[in-house]
């Protein structure tokens, strides 16, 4: 953050060009970030993003707490996938521990990962389009946006701030009637991206403000990190669900879409299709929904249950000494990446055998993504920068943690 | 699934095609090496990290070509104190690699990987930021994500949680 320093780097050619301020208070830079643009007329010449307004210090925070106590932390990094979150750390500390998670937990996992991944996408796809000038769309994307987060809600409790998923399992089990809703919203939601896509897919203003605009070549994309649909959109397929597998992703059979044109128009379109293939393993998990546990069986890490805490004087010892000692990790590291809804988000988790994690590590898919926007941008016109920005899907929460 | 216990003998990990590759190239440049978890690790020397990554990067046998992350741990007191590690994920193989790098609390410098990598440029930012590990050759090796006239680097181990008083 160079928030002393007001423009770090950019000396404007006194002549020709001129420095432009833009953020962190801007409505369409999705948070706080603050860009420093050297502008030749309506020409983007140079642009240097500026982060760190949200900066709260997760990574420092994590190493002071329990294992379990570091599950809601995650919910905060970012704010429109906390379930994603949850699972990237528990998979690590699971990982660490070589715990084994029943099925059933894995699927629902898997189901409540795929919601989360098409929720952040409605709010992308909502706020994108309000920045490029089509209101209506924000609407109706908030309309379903809306149905989700009551689903959350039934199962956690939380609309946003979730804190679900638990080391060794789930927090509780789902609620009566839980799968009926979900089926009954995976049921209704494709005509409702049929209603999206009618309004921008086709529409020439949009394709006017989002064909060929903010391009990036698929060897630029690697090369700065890219990922998720930011890299696919450029023609690689990559898709962590279905390359490295985790979580029971290999039972499910979907598509990943992948673009050619490396523009804001073919972003647009690969997470719009996203959105379709999650609701085909969405409504694959809740139709086949195996039976069991949701709890892995290892009562030194996972809580017992309430019924068998109040019965059972063992149940009731591990409860004790789980909540006031945490669990001790068998000292090692591991790397867990998960693909989020806008990219690969990996935590590094480094135990030193204690109750508290030595180190997390959260790689920020937005951060990478975010190295992206000056070659997008510079050369361009001014106003393809807003086009620009929500085409990457920024979460500034992740990227300054 | 019980955990097997790491393996640290580089005669058993020989076959691994990212360390024959290194072994191959310079052998004093591998320092250690541990498979833990279904997880690849190479230490290497200070001073050959960018070329090794550009090695790993180029070969057609690896082609480790896409940075996923740098990050470092700080081991205070133990000396070498920094650990920078890097993971990398071959797009076309489906395969990661994590290499470290052990930096005494003397002069903790390593050499910039972002002539391999342009993505490095945030990754080492943050690591200088927060952890007061400089890189050599970074083109802008600035505060990142604290205030520039912040005194300290939070997440070693040796500031305080809730910071200075």
């Amino acid at each position: 953050m160079a928030h002393l320093t007001p423009t770090p780097v950019l000396e404007p050619d006194q002549n020709r060009t001129m420095i432009l301020n833009m953020g962190p208070q801007h409505p369409s830079t999705h948070g706080v970030l603050r860009l420093i643009l050297e502008i030749d007329g309506e020409n983007v010449v140079r642009m240097m993003p500026d982060i760190g307004y949200l900066h709260t210090g997760i990574e420092k925070t994590c190493e002071a707490k329990f294992y379990q106590q570091v599950v809601p932390l995650t919910d905060r990094i970012d704010y429109l996938c906390p379930l994603t979150n949850n699972l990237c750390y528990v998979l690590a500390v699971e990982k660490l521990l070589g715990l084994e998670i029943p099925p059933k937990a894995q699927w629902l996992r898997v189901l409540l990962n795929e919601l989360t991944r098409i929720n952040s996408h409605l709010v992308w796809l909502g706020t994108h389009a309000l920045d490029i000038g089509a209101m209506t769309v924000f609407l109706y994307c908030f309309r379903e946006r809306e149905d989700i987060l009551r689903i959350f809600e039934m199962v956690s409790g939380q609309r946003m701030m979730t804190s679900y998923f638990r080391v060794g399992g789930i927090a509780l089990e789902p609620p009566l009637g839980f799968l009926d809703r979900v089926k009954d919203f995976a049921s209704r939601f494709p005509a409702r991206v049929d209603e999206y896509e009618n309004l921008l897919t086709g529409n020439p203003i949009w394709g006017m403000r989002t064909k060929g605009v903010a391009t990036i070549t698929a060897e630029d994309a690697i090369a700065l990190g890219a990922s998720g649909p930011t890299l696919r959109a450029s023609g690689v397929d990559i898709d962590l669900r279905r390359d490295m597998p985790y979580s029971g992703y290999e039972n499910f059979k979907f598509n990943v879409p992948v673009g050619t044109e490396g523009d804001v128009f073919a972003r647009y379109l690969c997470r719009v299709r996203e959105m379709r293939e999650s609701i085909a393993i969405v409504k694959q998990a809740a139709d086949g929904m195996p039976e069991g546990p949701i709890k892995a069986n290892a009562p030194k890490v996972v809580l017992p249950d309430r019924e068998k805490m109040k019965t059972e004087m063992e149940a009731l010892i591990y409860h004790f000494k789980i909540i006031t000692e945490g669990f001790a990790v068998p000292a090692g590291e591991v790397y867990q990446a998960v693909e989020s809804p806008r990219g690969e988000m990996g935590y590094y988790v480094v135990s030193d055998g204690t109750a508290k994690p030595y180190r997390v590590h959260m790689r920020a898919a937005c951060l990478a993504n975010l190295q992206t926007l000056p070659k997008m941008c510079e050369g361009r016109l001014l106003a393809d920068v807003v086009a620009a920005i929500g085409s990457i899907d920024i979460v500034l929460g992740e990227i300054d943690r | 699934m019980p955990l097997s216990p790491a393996i640290t003998n580089l005669e058993e990990l020989k076959s691994h095609p990212a360390l024959a590759l290194l072994l191959a190239w310079n052998p004093s440049a591998v320092e250690a090496v541990k498979y833990d978890r279904d997880e690849m690790t190479i230490y290497v020397d200070r001073s050959p990290i960018r070329e090794a990554c550009a090695i790993l990067k180029d070969d057609s046998e690896c082609e480790f070509n896409f940075l996923s992350d740098i990050t470092c741990v700080d081991w205070y007191p133990a000396e070498p104190r920094f650990e920078v590690v890097y993971h990398l994920l071959s797009i076309s193989k489906k395969e990661r690699l994590r290499l470290k790098v052990r930096l005494g609390s003397s002069s903790p410098v390593v050499e910039s990987v972002t002539a391999v990598w342009p993505g490095a440029n945030y990754f080492e930012r943050e690591i200088f930021d927060l952890f007061g590990v400089r890189f050599s050759g970074h083109p802008y090796l600035r505060r990142l994500l604290m205030p520039e006239d912040w005194e300290g680097h939070p997440l070693r181990k040796d500031y305080p949680v809730e910071g200075y008083r």
